[in-house]
């Protein structure tokens, strides 16, 4: 499934420059979509329960790792100097000559630099990180990399964005492009801008990075969704990222 | 030891109503949902919650299953004169945290 999917995907990019990409001055984040309740619970720091995982965060930015080796504050320092990369995630990582999301890239220093197993996707220690990381450039408009090495992860995300997959055949455009603000069953659609993972969502009662949303989504089109940390999914990342720009990080965003 | 996000405000005049927020992270398993190996769960949840104000009972609660995992209360209370705040979770496996806040009255 995933091979022919692979090899449609040189057809499918043809198409990418047809379908309508929603122009700047009308993106909009899912917060404005949202109850009052909850929009109230999102921007009071001592109602939003993402703040539980950030203060976490803060803990093991300066807990050291089990190998002796520095903690994450031992080289970078206060967390507060990585202000504003959370904006311009995913970048393009030199050792793998590929692109790398920012869960990634704590992973990638877990293994590298402090010689300790990376932490699992979806572990409390991973988003805790992330959202911590995140945090940092809250409020900061979304602010794409102009690397060129990232071009192509970027047309591999647009065609995976607009591939129609699954027994319901639908693609991510079907609803978050060509739909947004009406409604599927009682929820409205939003434009799908991932502006403030790792996120808490009132459904699952805990946080979540933006690869669960995703693989949420794919699972609802009955696809087979993609496995935690592949490259479709940091690719669809990059392309989301640049389709948000420049709309403000939320992290840790409340959604319903 | 469970994280807590406790809001009192810095300081109130005597006889103003205050808001008070707390939420905690709890997983408030139910005690109805089989786990990954199909066995149920055991319930795992905060059965209590109690705010002394300068040593008196001024709010308390009782939570069941059907609440949601981190609880979120809020409640007011009179400010009259300037004391300690005194927080208390309890649940089940012996679970108990005391968190406290001072609150201001001028």
């Amino acid at each position: 499934m995933r091979r022919l999917a692979a090899a449609a995907l040189g057809a499918f990019a043809s198409l990418a420059a047809v379908a309508d990409e929603i122009p700047q001055a009308e993106r909009r984040s899912g917060f404005d979509a949202m109850s009052a309740e909850t929009r109230a619970m999102q921007v009071d720091d001592t109602a939003n329960p993402g703040l539980l995982w950030v203060q976490d965060g803060a803990d093991l930015w300066t807990r050291a790792p089990a190998s002796g080796r520095p903690a994450c504050a031992g080289c970078h320092g206060e967390a507060a100097t990585l202000r504003g990369v959370a904006a311009r995630y995913p970048a393009f990582d030199e050792a793998s000559g590929a692109a790398i999301d920012l869960q990634g890239r704590i992973n990638h220093c877990r293994r590298e630099h402090q010689g300790d197993p990376p932490y699992g996707h979806e572990s409390r220690e991973l988003l805790a990180l992330s959202a911590y990381l995140g945090f940092q450039s809250r409020g900061l408009p979304i602010a794409p990399p102009r690397d060129p090495r990232l071009d192509p992860a970027r047309a591999q995300g647009a065609a995976l964005f607009r591939e129609r997959i699954g027994q319901l055949g639908l693609s991510c455009a079907a609803c978050h492009d060509d739909n947004h603000g009406r409604r599927l069953g009682a929820a409205t659609i939003p434009q799908g801008h991932p502006t403030g993972y790792p996120l808490y969502r009132l459904e699952w009662q805990g946080l979540g990075s933006v690869q669960r949303r995703l693989r949420n989504c794919m699972t609802g089109m009955r696809a087979e969704p993609f496995a935690y940390g592949s490259a479709e999914f940091v690719a669809l990342e990059r392309y989301l990222m640049d389709r948000a720009a420049p709309l403000p990080i939320e992290t840790p965003a409340v959604r319903p | 030891m469970a994280r807590t996000l406790i809001n009192v405000p810095k300081s109130a005049k005597a006889g103003e109503v205050v808001t008070i927020k707390t939420l905690i992270s709890h997983p408030m398993e139910t005690g109805f949902r089989p786990g990954a190996d199909g066995r149920i769960m055991a319930r795992d949840i905060i059965t209590d919650f109690a705010c002394h104000y300068d040593g008196r009972e001024v709010f308390r609660a009782e939570l069941f299953p059907a609440t949601a995992a981190n609880p979120y209360l809020t409640f007011t209370l009179v400010a009259q004169a300037t004391g300690p705040l005194t927080f208390t979770w309890r649940g089940d496996n012996g679970f108990s945290q005391t968190e406290t806040a001072t609150l201001t009255v001028t």
